[in-house]
């Protein structure tokens, strides 16, 4: 099972990138030319998202240095022991929509620590392997196109997460 | 966004000041910014890379072929944008290289979707509705393969690492599901308020 998952990680790329520039070809665009023409957008781009990742990272770094998320931690510690969720993996619900690095740091901290066999090591994965850095997603993009109102992006993306940090424990408890 | 911007900065410092990790705070104000420059940079390269790929595809109709495929999908999802749009085949690579775990493929070509969502944008500082329910589609990151997570788990000694690949696809096809039924349920409650 996973030598296939591996061979086809493998082949993805390079099977797309051959299928673009070979229909390029054959259907005679002047493939150096439009790809160099491309590549310049990229520059300027990757520039113009700046301003915006500042604004963002600079707030989450700031947030996760004051130790808030520790003390939600402990304030939650009743309710979790509730359902049954082990409060290791409470760092990786609130970090996992703000930092897709710091999310994997303590997921792998867990998994070395509590071991492969644990059950927190197991939620962990499906939360962090399910998910995607919301507030990241939002700077880019948005940054990318100079878009300064939101509007309901934001509160979907995060309702998106709740719902989805909830179908990670339901899904956990019945089928891991 | 000006009020979680200010919130955020507040409560930060605030809440440091009470945990009396006041220090920690200020650093992580240089410590952010800088991190924001090397994740830019870091983007230029693959970046320029993916967008000069894309420009190819898009030269020999391949992002139109993709897109005619998801028309019927895209038509209800972003209704406020024509399907001959270039933005409708671009949302479809993207998503396709999201799924496939491919990030940094998916970003450029999500970037170019934007972009070209923004060329069809009446008011040009706010989100307009295809574009945040692009972003949902993005941020609820529906993934089949999730690649990184298992890497860390071999490293550990976990015996069957794959199985933990279906209740991802569970999770993540759940949030996924949700984030567009919440995209479309406030595309009506937020007519009319920008």
């Amino acid at each position: 099972m996973i030598s296939i998952l591996n061979a086809i990680s493998l082949w993805i790329l390079p099977i797309i990138i051959l299928t673009i520039l070979t229909v390029g070809l054959i259907k005679k665009v002047p493939i150096y030319e439009v790809f160099t023409d491309g590549a310049k957008e990229g520059f300027k781009v990757s520039i113009n998202i700046i301003p915006y990742l500042v604004a963002i990272i600079v707030c989450i770094s700031m947030l996760r240095a004051s130790g808030f998320i520790e003390y939600i931690g402990t304030m939650f510690s009743g309710i979790f022991e509730y359902f049954r969720v082990p409060i290791d993996v409470l760092p990786i619900m609130i970090v996992r929509s703000l930092s897709g690095s710091a999310a994997l740091g303590i997921f792998s901290d867990i998994a070395h620590n509590l071991g492969p066999d644990s059950y927190a090591t197991k939620l962990a994965a499906v939360m962090v392997g399910s998910s995607e850095t919301t507030f990241y997603v939002l700077a880019v993009y948005f940054g990318a196109v100079g878009i300064k109102k939101f509007r309901y992006a934001l509160l979907t993306g995060v309702l998106a997460d709740i719902i989805g940090i909830v179908a990670a424990i339901l899904v956990c408890r019945f089928l891991v | 966004m000006n009020y979680i911007f200010y919130g955020l900065i507040l409560f930060s410092i605030i809440f440091g000041a009470i945990s009396g990790r006041l220090n920690d705070v200020v650093n992580a104000i240089l410590s952010g910014a800088e991190l924001s420059v090397k994740v830019a940079f870091s983007l230029i390269g693959i970046m320029a890379f993916w967008l000069g790929i894309m420009k190819i595809a898009q030269e020999c109709g391949l992002v139109k072929i993709l897109a005619k495929f998801l028309t019927p999908i895209t038509k209800i999802l972003f209704s406020d944008v024509k399907s001959d749009n270039e933005a409708i085949g671009d949302i479809a690579m993207n998503f396709t290289a999201n799924a496939l775990g491919l990030s940094n493929a998916a970003t450029p070509i999500g970037i170019k979707a934007m972009q070209e969502l923004q060329e069809v944008n009446k008011d040009k500082n706010s989100a307009s509705d295809a574009m945040c329910m692009f972003l949902a589609m993005n941020t609820a990151g529906f993934q089949i393969v999730p690649a990184t997570v298992i890497a860390i788990l071999v490293s550990v000694g976990y015996k069957n690492p794959t199985e933990i690949i279906l209740p991802v696809l569970i999770v993540t096809s759940i949030a996924f599901i949700s984030a567009i039924i919440i995209a479309l349920i406030f595309k009506n409650l937020w007519r009319g308020q920008l």
